[in-house]
């Protein structure tokens, strides 16, 4: 059903597993254990950062901005047209900071030197979609969310005899794994679909895999009692050599797939879709463009929600939802 | 060339740590009253802490002050309150500064990064840009408020004889040490909204820096 992404990488040997590779920005530790054989570009991950502040990516002090836009505009260009990767919507402010970190990673000095690179080199290109592309969150984000979730949409949910659930741009599936355990909780789960997506097919293997770091389980049992859980959080998950590994039962009605929703189509009508914390990195013509493949792929009364600090308030589609959690940035569709 | 699509208001970036709550209202009560040009303010606090803050400090100042949402605009006569668990940058759109929110990795443990909003304000306002460091029990600011101040723009710090902790504003000390003056200052707490005040004017003027001469 799901339409492929034209993108070049599925069959990019090795995956070279960016992830992680930058320094402590993301979650580490408990990431999904690499390719089993290492290709010949593993060893690029040891490339020297030259200049590097990775706490703070930024060009340097002295670097002319109205030259980075023109070097950033035909870096976006040049991946788009070689790769198929659309980035020239991104946000500007979030984008800039992301490019240099990979340039500082790179051991580069500009933005045209990391053109040439992702351009004559695949796996640098690889890098960089993670740089652009990985979304960093937590299970149970935000827990008046949750709360809300299961006080205002999980009553909606449980008139339908079957629906379909939409995460759009999943990332490593944290929030996959949270909506499974609260429709098991909430006795919805087998009259439940969830469809998970992500441009990023190497963040979707992550995701599947159903591994995350053990240090990270405090957090999601505090986020998931105060979202409302009742049940032993642990419960969930088995704690190995590599993490905390979920039960893989949760994912028995989850399909991931390969999705970009810069360039991509809607492809079913769901109840309610789930797109937190995805346009925040796009400008507001893009946004644009989202609400309304949000709104075409949503059944009348299907329940859109946002993250915490989105909104549909400066969209051309607020007409068309009403709120249900305004606070929580939960909306119907009504129209 | 883009510092100049920002228009032509100035930007004031705030960034406080423990004890931020006391300094931001004084601050607050202490700009001029006909003061407009808008104001960010970057304060650490937990993830939990959403609403409050900005609920508190509406109550010190007539300005209307708001925690940001995604694609905000950036309008005189705000407050903006960094949201808890963001990142908050400016930027300088073709309609109008606006705000863009990220959930990158914390920087340096801080997330809101007062370095990072600092940063894109340079970026996106130049010599418009005011960065201010308050009181804090970590570097945060330091970095950004001298990448403020080498893109044109201007910065103030509290005087640490005058802060809760003092480690915050005497890192950004050290780091705008080798800055020319007057692009940079040092001011006790309760004229640091003053300073502040005046300092916006001077941008509207076209004036760079941050002289300490009375009003």
């Amino acid at each position: 059903v799901v339409v492929p992404l034209n993108g070049r990488l599925a069959g990019t040997p090795g995956g070279a597993e960016g992830a992680g590779a930058d320094g402590g920005e993301r979650a580490g530790g408990g990431e999904a254990p690499p390719p089993a054989a290492p290709g010949p570009f593993v060893e690029r991950r040891t490339t020297p950062r030259l200049g590097s502040d990775t706490g703070l990516p930024a060009a340097p002090a002295t670097y002319d901005p109205a030259l980075e836009r023109v070097e950033v505009d035909l870096l976006l260009e040049g991946v788009y047209r070689h790769y198929g990767f659309d980035f020239r919507g991104y946000a500007y402010a979030s984008l800039r900071r992301r490019i240099w970190k990979r340039i500082h990673a790179e051991g580069l000095a500009s933005v045209s030197a990391l053109q040439a690179q992702v351009l004559h080199d695949a796996t640098a290109l690889e890098r960089l979609l993670d740089d652009l592309s990985v979304n960093v969150t937590a299970m149970f984000r935000d827990p008046a969310f949750w709360a809300a979730f299961r006080a205002r949409v999980v009553p909606v949910l449980r008139t339908y005899p079957f629906f379909r659930i939409w995460h759009a741009g999943c990332s490593t599936g944290e929030e996959v794994y949270a909506m499974a355990i609260l429709l098991e909780e909430e006795g919805l789960y087998d009259r439940a679909r969830v469809y998970a997506t992500d441009m990023n097919e190497r963040v979707l293997r992550r995701a599947r895999t159903g591994i995350f770091p053990l240090e990270r389980m405090k957090e999601y049992t505090e986020n998931y009692l105060r979202a409302g859980g009742a049940a032993e959080f642990s419960g969930y998950y088995t704690a190995g050599y590599d993490g905390a590994r979920f039960n893989p039962a949760l994912l028995r009605n989850v399909v991931f797939a390969q999705h970009n929703l810069v360039t991509d189509r809607s492809f079913s009508e769901f109840n309610a879709i789930l797109c937190r914390n995805v346009l925040i990195y796009f400008d507001k013509a893009l946004q644009a463009r989202v609400h309304r493949l949000c709104y075409d792929s949503l059944a009348t009364f299907g329940v859109l929600a946002l993250g915490s600090r989105e909104t549909l308030r400066f969209s051309t589609h607020e007409e068309c939802f009403e709120p249900l959690a305004p606070a929580e940035r939960i909306y119907r569709k009504v129209r | 060339v883009t510092p100049a699509a920002a228009g032509g208001e100035a930007v004031v970036v705030v960034g406080a740590s423990w004890g931020g709550l006391h300094a931001v209202s004084t601050i607050l009560r202490g700009l001029a009253a006909d003061h407009r040009a808008p104001l960010v303010l970057v304060q650490h606090r937990s993830r939990e802490a959403e609403g409050l803050l900005a609920r508190l400090l509406q109550d010190v100042t007539a300005l209307e002050v708001c925690e940001v949402d995604d694609k905000q605009a950036v309008l005189p006569g705000h407050v903006y309150v960094a949201p808890p668990d963001y990142h908050l940058l400016v930027e300088a759109g073709e309609e109008g500064p606006h705000f863009t929110l990220s959930t990158d990795g914390p920087v340096r443990y801080s997330r809101p990064s007062i370095d990072v909003t600092m940063v894109s304000a340079a970026e996106a306002y130049g010599p418009r840009a005011l960065a201010v460091v308050c009181t804090g029990a970590n570097d945060d600011g330091a970095r950004g408020a001298r990448r403020v101040v080498d893109r044109g723009g201007a910065a103030l710090v509290q005087d640490p004889a005058t802060a809760e902790v003092r480690t915050m504003p005497e890192a950004a000390c050290r780091l705008l040490a080798g800055a020319p003056r007057p692009r940079w200052d040092v001011a006790p707490l309760d004229q640091l909204g003053a300073r502040i005040s005046r300092a916006a004017r001077a941008v509207l003027r076209g004036e760079a820096g941050v002289r300490g001469a009375a009003a």
